[in-house]
């Protein structure tokens, strides 16, 4: 009778499933909403643009990102600087930086292309929108704020969480005007906006938790 | 026969009615739970406590919905199949006794819709019927898909149902014994199912507690039952009448909104009918301990119509385990199983039984 004990087998697996999924050890899926997966540390997000301590934009308006990028869905536009309180050091800034997030394919190469390290990547994956127009990302999104954090996109809406932005990339907030600025150029533990709460690794420690 | 009588009818059917359609969207909302627990995944739990509003929910979606009525249908028939459906599914239902009967200011009141003297063929009449809503709504849909999928459900319907019939015909046979005379009724099917063997053999005297129930002496036919019975309400794995991935939907490709809910829910109400029927032939039905005289009466009364769900529950899982296991059988598999296996097996236990049953009423042809 191998019909009959393959089918009890098969039994046996789906009922061991379902013994497992009650008890809690088995479930792979989450709660999205409510709950999260933990991302990679290396997690590609969605982009930032960082700033200096004393509060200077990273970006010299350069466009090797743009040059780099193989969707070409970044758009910028240098301008000088304008000597009684310039934007960034040096002669010029981003005057305009655009992202189109529906071309980008998150590859990271604008983040090793720049040259100032004013570009990097969130953790920052919900990005959905009701038009295309609002996928651009223009500076006013992609510029950190003067502590650290992320501008979110939609403000204003009832689902916007605007927690998971304030945790800002440890990184960032090394170099914000408003973080720590005797950072020691330690590449230690990050946390990183948007959810992606990881413990430190066993020989860090959470310096900038 | 007074107004009191006929108002109890009424309330009796009206409590068959609302039984069927609680369970119903409690057993949707139940199987795609186990069904994902089974996966590793959470399942509905967006509507109400634990998810539980979820049918509730699809319900009223479907009840707003645009019934799309494509050119090329037969109307009739079309507007038809679904009510023959969702009828017979309930009709069912009605003379499956789901309780002990209780006695109210003198009058004593069966639960159960109707008590028929010819209860077992009453329901294999209404699983024909059911056949004809599958059939006429492949046939008057106007597209291939439905029309292949009728096609299939005449070939499978018939060819499951004898077995089920002939299975159905040892356990009559069998219930004859234990009783005063053969009986189709399923009441009087469920009373000869009540009580405990009482072992006479000193060394299995431990073993008093194992009910009478037909399912030990007819477990043949029990297996039997319940692989016709999966194949009769058209569910995994013999639901080749809907397969999805070859035949789009099926007999119901072209139904949409109510029209389409009530295929839906015709499923169900059969999966719990036949469920229902399962264990009033085999596993004792409500009977049960009642703690008559050491509980208050109320959970007397109560307690057999909770033995009842309780039977029934454990083989809708059946149902919905052997749903997440099993994978769809091939057309040629399904009727070489119903043809080659299920009848002729069945035919052989009914003609063993028959055997056993009439040695020991007359004893030996020899003596």
């Amino acid at each position: 009778m191998g019909v009959l004990s393959e089918f009890f087998k098969g039994l046996r697996v789906t009922g061991r499933v379902l013994v497992d999924t009650v008890t809690g050890d088995g479930l792979v899926t989450t709660k999205y909403p409510e709950e999260f997966r933990q991302k990679p540390q290396r997690f590609h997000g969605r982009h930032v643009l960082n700033r200096y301590p004393d509060g200077m934009e990273k970006c010299i308006g350069c466009e090797l990102c743009a040059g780099a990028c193989p969707a070409r869905c970044i758009y910028v536009r240098g301008a000088d600087n304008p000597p009684d309180e310039p934007v960034a050091p040096g002669e010029r800034f981003g005057y305009v930086y655009e992202i189109n997030m529906l071309r980008c394919i998150f590859c990271g190469l604008c983040v090793e292309a720049c040259p100032t390290e004013a570009i990097t990547m969130s953790s920052l994956f919900e990005m959905s929108t009701w038009n295309r127009e609002d996928a651009i990302y223009t500076k006013d999104e992609l510029l950190m704020r003067p502590d650290g954090s992320v501008p979110h996109m939609f403000p204003d809406d009832p689902l916007a969480r605007h927690k998971e932005l304030e945790t800002a990339d440890g990184w960032l907030r090394a170099t914000a005007p408003s973080g720590v600025a005797a950072y020691e150029g330690v590449q230690g533990w990050q946390g990183t906006p948007g959810r992606a709460n990881w413990d430190p690794e066993p020989d860090q420690e959470a310096r900038d938790a | 026969m007074d107004v009191v009588d006929v108002l109890f009818v009424i309330g009796r059917v009206l409590a068959v009615f609302v039984l069927l359609l609680v369970v119903t969207i409690l057993n949707v909302w139940l199987e795609r739970k186990i069904l994902a627990d089974m996966q590793n995944r959470v399942g509905p739990d967006r509507a109400g406590p634990w998810g539980i509003l979820q049918t509730v929910a699809d319900g009223l979606k479907l009840f707003f919905k645009e019934q799309i009525t494509p050119r090329k249908v037969e109307y009739g028939l079309y507007v038809l199949a679904p009510f023959l459906a969702v009828i017979p599914a309930f009709l069912m239902f009605m003379v499956v006794p789901f309780g002990r009967p209780i006695t109210i200011g003198g009058r004593e009141v069966p639960l159960q819709g109707a008590d028929l003297n010819i209860g077992l063929l009453f329901i294999l009449a209404m699983s024909s019927i059911a056949v004809y809503a599958v059939v006429l709504a492949g046939w008057s849909s106007g597209s291939k898909y439905p029309l292949l999928g009728g096609v299939r459900a005449t070939a499978q319907a018939i060819s499951y149902e004898a077995a089920m019939g002939i299975a159905m015909v040892s356990v009559v046979m069998f219930s004859a014994t234990t009783g005063p005379d053969g009986t189709l009724s399923l009441a009087a099917i469920v009373e000869r199912q009540a009580g405990t063997y009482d072992m006479t053999i000193p060394f299995l005297q431990w073993a008093d507690f194992i009910p009478r129930w037909n399912l030990w002496p007819q477990f043949v036919a029990f297996v039997i039952f319940l692989i016709a019975i999966v194949a009769e309400t058209n569910r995994a794995p013999f639901d080749l009448v809907e397969a999805e991935q070859e035949l789009v939907g099926g007999f119901h490709t072209e139904y949409s909104g109510m029209r389409f809910a009530m295929y839906f829910l015709a499923e169900y109400v059969n999966i719990f009918s036949m469920s229902a029927i399962c264990a009033t032939l085999f596993l004792g039905g409500w009977t049960g301990p009642t703690f008559d005289g050491q509980i208050p009466a109320l959970f007397s009364a109560l307690l057999p119509f909770v033995w009842f769900l309780i039977k029934t529950y454990a083989i809708i899982f059946l149902f919905f385990w052997i749903r997440a296991t099993l994978p769809r059988m091939r057309y040629d598999q399904l009727m070489q199983l119903g043809w080659k296996r299920l009848i002729p097996g069945a035919l052989i236990w009914l003609m063993v039984s028959t055997v056993v049953i009439a040695f020991r009423q007359f004893g030996p042809p020899w003596s």
